[in-house]
C-alpha cells in the first residue's frame, strides 16, 4: 500500500466534562472516499473540525500527507471543507464565492475567472455564475460551496452532513453525484454522517464512531455483514439481538443456550465463552405458515404482531411466547405476497445458521 | 393602528407641525408669534456665517464622535458576541447601565474625572511621576481636557456607546460564525476574513449603529453645553438658546429644521449609495 494521505494517531478531545474524541488512530489512502458514520454526539464531526483546524487535538498527531499539521492553523492546511449549513457568503455572487478562496491566496485575476469557470462547471452551475446566493435553491447552494472547496484543488475534502438538508430525492441523486465527483477529481473525501444509507451508498470505507470512539472500520458490505460490536450491528441497518451463554464448542462451530431460542449451534471462527448475543438481519428471516422443511434451519414459532407495508418491502414484527419480538423484512415480489398473511397470523420465522452472527457482548 | 397613528399624530406630526409654521412667523411682541409667511429666519440663518460655521462644527464633531464609536464598539460587541453564553447578559448589563443614571449626573461626573485636578489628570501624574518623567522633563503639567472639543467629543463618545454597541452586538450574534471558519479555511487571513466577510455581512447592525449615534449627536445640547464652554457649542445649543434665553421662536424652529434638512440629507446619500452598490453587485 501506498502512503496514506492522513494519518489520525491517537488523537484525544476531551471538552469540558466530556471525552469528545476517545483515543481515534486510523489511516486513510489517497483517492479513498472515506465517511465518519454515527449517531449525533458520537464525536465524528469534532474530528472532522480537527482535521479542518477548527479543534485543536488534546493530544495525538494528525498527519496529512507527511507533515504534522496538528499545530498548523486552519488557513494554512491543505484541506477544505464543505459546511452543513454549506456557508456560501451571501454577499457574494457565485463567481465571487468559488474565486475567494483563489484570491484571498494572491492567484492572479484571470487564472482565478478560469478556474473558477472550471469548477462551476464541473458542479454543472456554469450558467449561475453571476446569481447572489439568496437567488439559488439548498441543493445548488451545496453545489457552489462544493465548486468553491474544489477550486483550491484540496488534497482532502471534507464535507460536514452535507445532504442532511436537503430533500430525500435530491439527497439521493447527490449522492450518485458526489461519489462520480470523487472518482472524476481523484480527491479524497472525508464526509460526516449519521445517515447509514449514506454512508454505505457512497464511501469506500465506514468508521463507526460511538461516544467519541471508532468501533470498527471497514468495507460497507463487510460493515454489514460481519459487524464487530452490537452497536455497530445495531446502527448499521436493523438487526434482531438474542442473547445467549456459550455452552460448548467443537471446530468452528459455538453451541450456546438462548433464553427465547433454546440451543443453538452456529458458525464462529473465533473463541467465544460468556454471555454472547446472536444477531440476525431482518431480511434473512423466512417467513412461513408451515414448518420448514430443511433440517439445517433455526428459528422459533409465534404471531405476526405488526405489519408495516412499504410498497416494494413489508415490515413484518413477529412475537413469540417466551417475548421475542422478531423482525422481518419480505420482498413484495407478487401482488398476492401480502394477502397470503395476515396480523394474528401464527407463523414460522427461521433462518440459515450462516446468516447468524455472533457478538461479544 | 389607530391608536399607535393617534399617538404618531397627536405627539409628534402635530408639534412638528407647529414648530414647522413658527418657523416663517416673527416676533410681534415679548409673547406673541405671528406666522406670516416670511423667510427671513431662513434667510438670518444662512446668510449669518456664525451660524453656518457652527452647523458646519457640529457636522465634523458628531461626524468623529460617531466614528469613534464604531471603532470602541465593534471590538466590544464582538468580544461580548463571542464571550461564553452564561457571561453575555453580565456584559450587556455592563454596557447598559449607564442608562440607569441620569445624564445629567454622568455629565457632571465626566467632569470631576476630566476637570485640571480631577481623575484622568490624577492618573497621567502619577504615570508621569512613576516613571520618574518628573526628573528629565520638570514637574507634571495638569492636562487641559475640560471645556474643549477633546472633552464633547470624549463626552458625546461615552453617552451615546450603548447606541452603537447593542445593534453591532445583535448583527455580529446573528452573523452564522461557519461564513468565518469557511473564510479561514479557504485560506483567508484572519484580518482578510474581518474585512472580506465579517464587516460586509454585519453592515445592517453598522449602519444602523451609525444612524442611531449620528442623528441624536448631531441635535445634543446638554453635553457640549456642559463640557464645551463658551468656544465649543454646538448647534443644538443655538437652538436651546433661541428657545429659552433669546425667545425667538421663530429663529429657533428655523435653525431646527435646517439641521433636520441636513439630517435627511445624509440619510438619502446613503441610501443613494447603497442602492447604487447593490445595484453594481447583481
Amino acid at each position: 500500500m501506498s502512503e496514506p494521505i492522513i494519518s489520525i494517531r491517537n488523537v484525544n478531545k476531551e471538552f469540558p466534562g466530556v471525552m469528545a474524541v476517545d483515543n481515534a488512530s486510523f489511516d486513510i489512502e489517497a483517492n479513498e472516499f472515506f465517511a465518519l458514520l454515527g449517531p449525533s454526539g458520537c464525536g465524528k464531526t469534532t474530528l472532522l473540525r480537527m482535521i479542518a483546524g477548527f479543534e485543536t487535538p488534546t493530544s495525538g498527531e494528525i498527519i496529512i500527507d507527511g507533515q504534522d499539521i496538528s499545530h498548523v492553523p486552519a488557513n494554512q492546511r491543505p484541506v477544505n471543507m464543505v459546511f452543513q449549513s454549506y456557508a456560501v457568503f451571501p454577499h457574494m455572487s457565485v463567481i465571487d464565492n468559488v474565486g475567494y478562496g483563489l484570491k484571498v491566496t494572491g492567484v492572479p485575476a484571470n487564472e482565478i475567472s478560469t478556474r473558477a469557470s472550471e469548477a462551476l462547471e464541473r458542479v454543472k452551475l456554469g450558467n449561475l455564475a453571476n446569481r447572489k446566493p439568496d437567488q439559488l435553491s439548498g441543493g445548488q447552494r451545496q453545489r457552489v460551496a462544493l465548486a468553491r472547496a474544489l477550486v483550491k484543488r484540496p488534497k482532502v475534502l471534507l464535507l460536514d452532513e452535507p445532504l442532511s438538508a436537503l430533500d430525500a430525492k435530491l439527497r439521493e441523486q447527490m449522492q450518485l453525484e458526489l461519489a462520480h465527483l470523487q472518482e472524476d477529481v481523484g480527491i479524497t473525501f472525508i464526509i460526516v454522517t449519521h445517515d447509514q444509507d449514506e454512508a454505505l451508498s457512497m464511501a469506500d470505507r465506514i468508521a463507526v464512531m460511538h461516544e467519541g470512539r471508532v468501533d470498527q472500520i471497514a468495507a460497507p458490505d463487510v460493515l454489514y455483514e460481519q459487524p464487530h460490536n452490537r452497536f455497530v450491528a445495531d446502527f448499521i441497518g436493523k438487526v434482531n439481538l438474542f442473547e445467549g451463554t456459550v455452552t460448548g464448542a467443537r471446530g468452528k462451530t459455538v453451541s450456546i443456550d438462548t433464553a427465547g431460542l433454546g440451543k443453538v449451534q452456529v458458525p464462529h471462527a473465533e473463541a467465544a465463552d460468556g454471555s454472547v448475543s446472536l444477531a440476525v438481519r431482518p431480511e434473512k428471516v423466512r417467513i412461513s405458515k408451515t414448518a420448514p422443511r430443511s433440517k439445517s434451519v433455526m428459528g422459533t414459532k409465534g404471531r405476526i404482531a405488526d405489519w408495516a407495508y412499504y410498497g416494494d418491502v413489508s415490515h413484518m414484527f413477529v412475537e413469540t411466547e417466551k417475548g421475542l419480538r422478531i423482525g422481518v423484512i419480505i420482498q413484495n415480489e407478487t401482488r398476492k405476497t401480502v394477502d397470503a398473511m395476515d396480523v394474528g397470523d401464527i407463523v414460522h420465522v427461521y433462518w440459515s445458521p450462516e446468516d447468524t452472527l455472533l457478538l461479544n457482548s | 393602528m389607530i391608536p399607535g397613528t393617534a399617538w404618531l399624530v397627536l405627539f409628534f406630526l402635530a408639534p412638528l407641525a407647529i414648530i414647522w409654521a413658527i418657523s416663517f412667523g416673527e416676533n410681534t411682541s415679548l409673547v406673541k408669534t405671528e406666522i406670516t409667511g416670511t423667510l427671513d429666519n431662513y434667510w438670518r440663518a444662512l446668510s449669518d456665517v456664525v451660524y453656518l460655521k457652527i452647523i458646519w462644527k457640529s457636522l465634523w464633531i458628531s461626524l468623529l464622535s460617531t466614528a469613534l464609536c464604531l471603532a470602541i464598539a465593534y471590538p466590544i460587541s464582538f468580544l461580548i458576541s463571542f464571550a461564553k453564553d452564561k457571561w453575555k447578559p453580565l456584559l450587556l448589563m455592563i454596557v447598559i447601565l449607564p442608562f440607569w443614571i441620569n445624564l445629567l449626573i454622568r455629565t457632571y461626573a465626566l467632569i470631576a474625572v476630566f476637570r485640571t485636578r480631577g481623575f484622568a489628570n490624577f492618573g497621567l501624574e502619577w504615570i508621569y511621576n512613576t516613571l520618574q518623567l518628573d526628573h528629565l522633563f520638570g514637574a507634571f503639567e495638569p492636562l487641559p481636557l475640560l471645556y474643549n472639543n477633546f472633552a464633547v467629543i470624549a463626552g458625546l463618545v461615552y453617552v451615546f456607546m450603548p447606541f452603537m454597541v447593542l445593534p453591532l452586538y445583535a448583527s455580529i450574534e446573528r452573523l452564522d460564525k461557519s461564513y468565518l471558519e469557511a473564510s479561514l479555511d479557504l485560506g483567508a487571513s484572519q484580518s482578510r476574513t474581518f474585512w472580506s466577510v465579517t464587516v460586509p455581512l454585519t453592515m445592517p447592525g453598522i449602519v444602523s449603529g451609525l444612524i442611531l449615534v449620528f442623528i441624536p449627536m448631531l441635535g445634543s445640547f446638554l453635553t457640549p453645553d456642559l463640557l464645551g464652554g463658551t468656544n465649543a457649542q454646538m448647534i443644538g445649543n443655538v437652538i436651546e438658546r433661541q428657545f429659552k434665553a433669546a425667545n425667538d421662536w421663530p429663529f429657533g424652529a428655523a435653525l431646527s429644521f435646517l439641521l433636520m434638512y441636513v439630517t435627511f440629507g445624509a440619510l438619502a446619500i446613503r441610501s443613494v449609495l447603497s442602492g447604487r452598490k447593490s445595484g453594481m453587485e447583481v
